[in-house]
């Protein structure tokens, strides 16, 4: 019999329990994080997921056996993503996003936000002027759906600013979770887009800016642009932050994009594209609130300094929560 | 004369069937990043194909399907109890839901420890940074944003037809512009999508591999022990090997007889009593794999039986 064992199959057979021990390790912290992994589990990990990748190397010199290679080439991945992989919880993650990372990246994307502030009023400011001007220029920018529409009287206006039934409130909740939906898919968008040179973005913060100038000059024709405003702005600071954001992010990536410098455009892209990430999942939340304000506190306030109270102090807190500079603290991103 | 053609023709059939190995081996290959640990031992990822990765995305929306559904019919069921209230508040629920689900599927089981959504685990992919370090959760993020742009958006424009002369031609236009990011993975060697690029991921096909027995240790079902001179053993390389451990180990007792009998033919065995075709395999496997694997230490690789040193 001794004629049939092999060096190959020796090999195995030292190191196989070893091997198997590392697997149910590894499948354990697969499935419950490393809280379910006992003391002498997690002190064991280190030395056995040292030696399967010896054994690895060795297998693949010594060894013709198909199924060891490829079992200890599976279990050494396995192993090596979880040994050099994320290790903070979600909670730690979370709350580091909101304490540090979240602001850090929004004050970080200066640029790219004037840049999408100037769009988004640009476009605004341009639609209030040639409507102001001349009343056709509302239709070519809107369709025909809205009855909120230069031939509306200022009654009718004044009407879908304030809510007299407050006893639509279920109503409100559906109200706040299509819009949430609807204006997440546009900062996903601007964000997403901003990879062709930023330029689809432009086009995009460019067109919602419109669509709120051309508004606003209808109320203004009538006398409405104070209460207007404390509508609009209620929800409005948080949501176009937001939208502003949004395509901040997209701009980032479009610049990686369009002027890697130095690095490698796929380097560039990588970097900004990290960072962008941050901002984008921060408008998301941004949005999140907005909907809520839109949905309920606008329905429930109809009285306009209170309205513009709230518009003030959202105002003052984004760009405080952003932009006043903090202590830095230990960095343990992942 | 006609032997000679025969010959003839059967070396030219080896010798494509050979280089057509290569190739396929080559392929392979080309699907391989090394993944260098800080230990210094070489990990071998294996990129996963476009078609795999379009599959796993498949089984992903149709789990999302599946989800909305239950949602959706969840919640009807609940607000079915109520007056018209509870179907209002029932929409705005079901609402915020389906929006998770359709946002957030793919980020959340990709945060997660294992990398990887049900259907890529299912096709045994998973999602890993493209120079082996830590899959960062905005990059997660980043990737899974950008499949708006990759699929949702091709699709609206695919359903925004049906405008006349000028908009079909802008529709047609939009839909060449879609198509460069729907088809990006086809045409680099990493079949990375957009979102992989921007976020610095891929996406590998590192499926669970069992350890099975190893076959040279099974004990012989006979007293006998068959043996084989070298010249025997010389007969065959390491792709045989290979070949021959998966017939062992996959195929049916047809098919183990059918290759014993022609490795008998072919190396001039004459079978001893009691012995069976399996136990002839697996003595003859222990056999080849031993004497290339000796070889092999001496820095004398033997790929197949076509290398002839």
């Amino acid at each position: 019999m001794s004629d049939r064992v092999m060096k190959s199959y020796r090999f195995r057979e030292e190191r196989e329990a070893d091997w198997a021990k590392l697997e149910h390790i590894v499948k354990r912290a697969e499935n419950k994080g490393v809280g379910g992994l006992s003391d002498a589990e997690i002190s064991d990990l280190p030395h056995l997921y040292r030696q399967a990748v010896s054994s690895l190397s060795v297998a693949r010199n010594i060894s013709l056996d198909q199924n060891v290679v490829a079992y200890l080439e599976t279990l050494c991945a396995r192993a090596y993503f979880f040994v050099y992989g994320t290790r903070a919880r979600m909670s730690e993650r979370i709350a580091q996003f909101f304490s540090r990372d979240w602001p850090a990246a929004v004050s970080a994307a200066r640029g790219p936000t004037l840049l999408a502030f100037l769009c988004l009023f640009g476009g605004a400011l341009l639609a209030f002027f040639l409507t102001l001007n001349d009343n056709e220029w509302y239709w070519t920018l809107h369709g025909g759906w809205d009855s909120r529409n230069p031939n509306a009287t200022y009654d009718e206006l004044r009407a879908t600013l304030y809510t007299e039934d407050r006893d639509i409130v279920d109503m409100l909740g559906a109200f706040a979770a299509q819009l949430f939906s609807h204006n997440s898919g546009i900062a996903i968008f601007a964000f997403a887009l901003g990879f062709a040179f930023g330029i689809p973005t432009a086009v995009l913060l460019i067109y919602n800016g419109v669509y709120i100038g051309s508004f606003y000059a209808v109320f203004w024709q009538k006398g409405l642009a104070y209460e207007l405003t404390g509508w609009l702005f209620i929800h409005g600071v948080t949501e176009l932050f937001a939208i502003i954001l949004a395509g901040a992010a997209g701009f980032m990536i479009g610049g990686a994009v369009a002027f890697p410098g130095r690095k490698s455009r796929m380097q560039s892209m990588r970097d900004s594209g990290e960072k962008a990430a941050m901002v984008i999942i921060g408008a998301v939340i941004m949005l999140f609130i907005a909907a809520l304000l839109e949905g309920f506190g606008r329905q429930l306030i109809n009285i306009d300094e209170v309205r513009y109270s709230i518009a003030g102090t959202s105002l003052v807190f984004w760009l405080g929560y952003f932009y006043i500079p903090r202590r830095g603290e230990v960095d343990r991103r992942d | 004369m006609t032997d000679a053609a025969a010959i003839n023709t059967a070396a030219v059939e080896e010798g494509k069937r050979r280089r057509a190995r290569m190739r396929l081996r080559e392929q392979m290959a080309k699907r391989d990043r090394t993944l260098v640990t800080p230990e210094g031992a070489a990990l071998t990822l294996r990129i996963s194909t476009f078609g795999e990765r379009f599959g796993a995305f498949l089984l992903d929306i149709g789990l999302q399907f599946i989800l909305i559904f239950v949602i959706i019919w969840g919640i009807a069921t609940i607000a079915g109890a109520f007056e018209r209230q509870g179907w209002q508040i029932a929409f705005a629920v079901a609402q915020v839901l389906i929006f998770f689900v359709r946002n957030f599927y793919f980020i959340f089981f990709e945060i997660g420890r294992k990398a990887a959504t049900p259907g890529k685990r299912a096709l045994g992919l998973r999602v890993a940074d493209r120079r082996g370090g830590r899959l960062t959760a905005n990059a997660v993020i980043a990737r899974n944003f950008l499949r708006e742009l990759e699929f949702f958006l091709p699709l609206s424009v695919l359903f925004s037809f049906g405008g006349d002369g000028v908009e079909t031609w802008i529709t047609w236009l939009l839909l060449l512009w879609c198509a460069v990011f729907v088809l990006f993975p086809l045409f680099n060697k990493d079949k990375l999508r957009i979102g992989d690029l921007v976020a610095g991921t891929m996406v590998i096909h590192a499926p669970k591999v069992r350890l099975l027995k190893d076959i040279a240790s099974v004990e012989p079902v006979h007293d006998g022990v068959i043996t084989f001179s070298t010249e025997q053993l010389d007969v065959y390389g390491i792709h045989e090997l290979h070949v021959l451990e998966d017939v062992l180990r996959q195929s049916t007792d047809e098919i183990k007889t059918n290759v014993a009998d022609r490795i008998a033919k072919k190396i001039g065995h004459s079978p001893q009593p009691g012995e069976t075709a399996l136990s002839f395999l697996e003595a003859y496997y222990a056999g080849l794999r031993r004497r290339l694997e000796q070889r092999m230490l001496f820095g004398d690789r033997k790929e197949d039986k076509y290398d002839r040193r």
